[in-house]
């Protein structure tokens, strides 16, 4: 049976995966929401089903496992570019052994003792024992076909990529790593948005993350962000928008407010492809839309272009 | 706020059932007072015995609010909206519009303004006072537009060295499909990433309502200050008990667990200071409100001109950068 699984049930935990940030809000109902359920994607410890096939999630077409794999998460039916687990990008964009993680010992710590269903406590320990991490941001040093770069990623697989004060402290660590070494910073999101049981201490990493790049772009700092399927909330209302340089994978789902809400506020249909980066592109809000086979070569190619960075004139 | 309003006992939302033997006070004391205009009847004993009662009455229901009474005091209907600060609090005002790319949002407004011999520039999240006000204002939620025309506005202030006063009242920016379009996300990111290089004192008050990146695309500042008995929050209690609960009924959990309360921001160390109301709230005497506030503006600002530009900046940095954490909680690359 596994082999043509669906798309995976919702258990327990996974569902909080999806409603860890405040941007995407209340999870879909009904059968019209599966365009809104594809942004969604959820991971659970099989973090794709087993089996040698399984089923796009976008447009139903049987894929070979190994030709998915291959062509980097991407289905080779209709393009859908599938959410990549942090750990799966850093591997991805990075030369083969260069990667220098930083700081992967900072956790969360559950300082309002917010309790919804369960306590956000318990939440944290699970999603580090099933992630084997201890937050939702990865970053360090690395190269890209040979250029020293700083990366920071956030994995969507860790609470839905929420933001709270660890995430916030290393992407602005990251900021200030890039700074010192004088090497470009590149940042991959996907979010769900603020961290909800950090409270205000999530919101204000929006202002964190923004005073990190204030600086470093007072020091003729370089930097991309390349957003992925989905960037939303707190998220996408500060770091995530004011690098230099802003591309998106094909189709992610970018906004401010979740599709969700707007629909719940305006009590009306969304357009189609509304908040996908294609429609991003056509108003203007992004640099470009580089297609997963081509980002190693694109950023490489950036990076080039940086090169006058960090110069006084 | 034109006048002070009777109370009005149908219009009491849930979260405001605390005040209800306030409100049966206050009424009873609005008639012994017309009577005794209307008679000769001595019956000051009484007045001034109800006066007492009524004082009391407040001060013990005000003693012990719940986050989600005062989320709703917060959001109250004659609470002082930042139209009134401006225009009854302040000795002048010159109001600016427009983002001077794609429109005019009025939901954001930028006023040229002065208290005694101190001029500066204010912003804030407007409101308004009558359903035809607060459908123009779009209830305080802002489109890309008035972030863009607030940043236009600062950056005019740096360069005549006005000290900037940001008002906050507002639930949220609009959800909106014209807003996305037009980069809500972008509009708030830059104006925070902006005001990390302003180079005139920044001051934040949070009046009513701190909604989120909304409030934040307004709010960064070398002093963050609150109203007692205003919120901020990263998401409204009803949005998450939406999301986390999947239950509107628990919507004053939500208030309770998010710890958005002037005090608790206060003890997080998330905010600088909080601005004692008057007994019983702001709406309860708003010409108290609109004096305390014309203290507290002047007093912040004289303080912060103090402060060296250069150190100004830094320290607004810091400040942000250093934001609640535990300290020796996370390294320092400097």
């Amino acid at each position: 049976m596994t082999e043509n699984e669906d798309i995976p049930k919702v258990e327990d935990d996974a569902l909080d995966d999806e409603i860890a940030g405040e941007g995407l809000g209340p999870a879909p109902e009904g059968p019209t929401a599966t365009e809104e359920r594809r942004s969604r994607q959820r991971w659970k410890k099989r973090e794709v089903p087993e089996g040698l096939w399984l089923k796009c999630e976008s447009c139903g077409q049987m894929i070979y496992r190994k030709e998915l794999e291959e062509k980097g998460m991407v289905c080779p039916a209709c393009d859908f570019h599938f959410t990549l687990p942090g750990r799966d990008r850093v591997t991805m964009v990075l030369d083969e052994g260069s990667f220098v993680e930083h700081f992967a010992d900072l956790g969360a710590l559950d300082r309002l003792h917010f309790t919804d269903q369960i306590p956000y406590s318990e939440k944290v320990k699970k999603t580090e024992k099933r992630t084997g991490q201890k937050e939702a941001l990865i970053c360090g040093t690395g190269k890209i076909e040979g250029r020293p770069i700083v990366l920071a990623v956030l994995d969507f697989t860790f609470m839905g990529g929420s933001m709270g004060e660890v995430v916030g402290e290393k992407v602005s660590l990251a900021a200030d790593m890039a700074r010192q070494r004088r090497e470009p910073l590149i940042i991959f999101t996907s979010s769900g948005g603020a961290r909800m049981h950090e409270g205000m201490l999530s919101l204000m990493q929006m202002a964190k993350t923004s005073a990190a790049l204030a600086t470093l772009n007072e020091s003729g700092g370089f930097s991309i962000c390349v957003l992925t399927n989905p960037t939303t909330g707190g998220v996408t209302a500060s770091f995530a928008s004011v690098c230099d340089i802003t591309l998106a994978e094909p189709g992610a789902l970018i906004g401010f407010a979740g599709p969700r809400v707007i629909a719940t506020t305006l009590k009306q249909e969304l357009p189609p492809g509304f908040q996908r980066a294609e429609f991003l592109l056509e108003k203007g809000q992004i640099d470009s839309i580089v297609r997963r086979a081509n980002l190693r070569a694109t950023l490489a190619r950036l990076v080039d272009f940086g090169q006058g960075a960090f110069v006084k004139r | 706020m034109s006048e002070p309003s009777r109370p009005r006992a149908d219009s009491t939302p849930p979260g405001m059932a605390f005040e209800r033997p306030i409100r049966e006070l206050e009424s009873q004391l609005a008639e012994l007072e017309e009577l005794s205009k209307r008679t000769n009847l001595d019956i000051s004993e009484e007045v001034s015995g109800l006066r007492t009662r009524l004082a009391e009455e407040i001060a013990s229901a005000y003693a012990d609010l719940t986050p989600w009474e005062r989320v709703n005091v917060a959001r109250h209907q004659d609470r002082p909206t930042v139209s009134d600060y401006i225009e009854r609090a302040f000795d002048e005002s010159f109001e600016l519009h427009g983002d001077k790319v794609f429109g005019e949002d009025r939901a954001i407004v930028c006023s040229l303004a002065r208290i005694g011999e101190q001029r500066f520039l204010v912003l804030g999240n407007r409101k308004g006072r009558t359903t035809k006000e607060r459908m123009s204002y779009n209830f305080g939620c802002a489109h890309p537009e008035g972030y863009r025309k607030a940043l236009r506005k600062m950056k005019l202030a740096e360069k005549l060295g006005l000290p900037i006063v940001s008002l906050i009242n507002t639930p949220g920016a609009y959800p909106g499909i014209g807003a996305e379009e037009r980069g809500q996300a972008t509009a708030i990111a830059e104006n925070i990433l902006a005001m990390f290089s302003i180079r005139t004192p920044i001051l934040v008050i949070v009046v009513g309502e701190g909604g989120s990146g909304g409030a934040l695309g307004i709010g960064i500042g070398d002093r963050v200050l609150m109203l007692e008995y205003s919120y901020y929050s990263v998401i409204s209690p009803e949005g998450c008990a939406a999301i986390l609960w999947k239950d509107a009924e628990r919507t004053p959990d939500a208030a309770t667990a998010l710890k958005l309360t002037a005090p608790d921001l206060r003890e997080l160390k998330l905010i600088d200071g909080v601005i004692p109301e008057p007994p019983g709230g702001a709406h309860r005497n708003p010409a108290a409100a609109l004096a305390e506030m014309r203290r507290a503006i002047a007093r912040e600002l004289e303080a912060l001109q103090k402060i060296p530009t250069d150190e100004l900046l830094a320290l607004r940095r810091r400040k942000y950068r250093r934001a609640g954490e535990i300290p020796g909680r996370f390294p320092v690359l400097d």
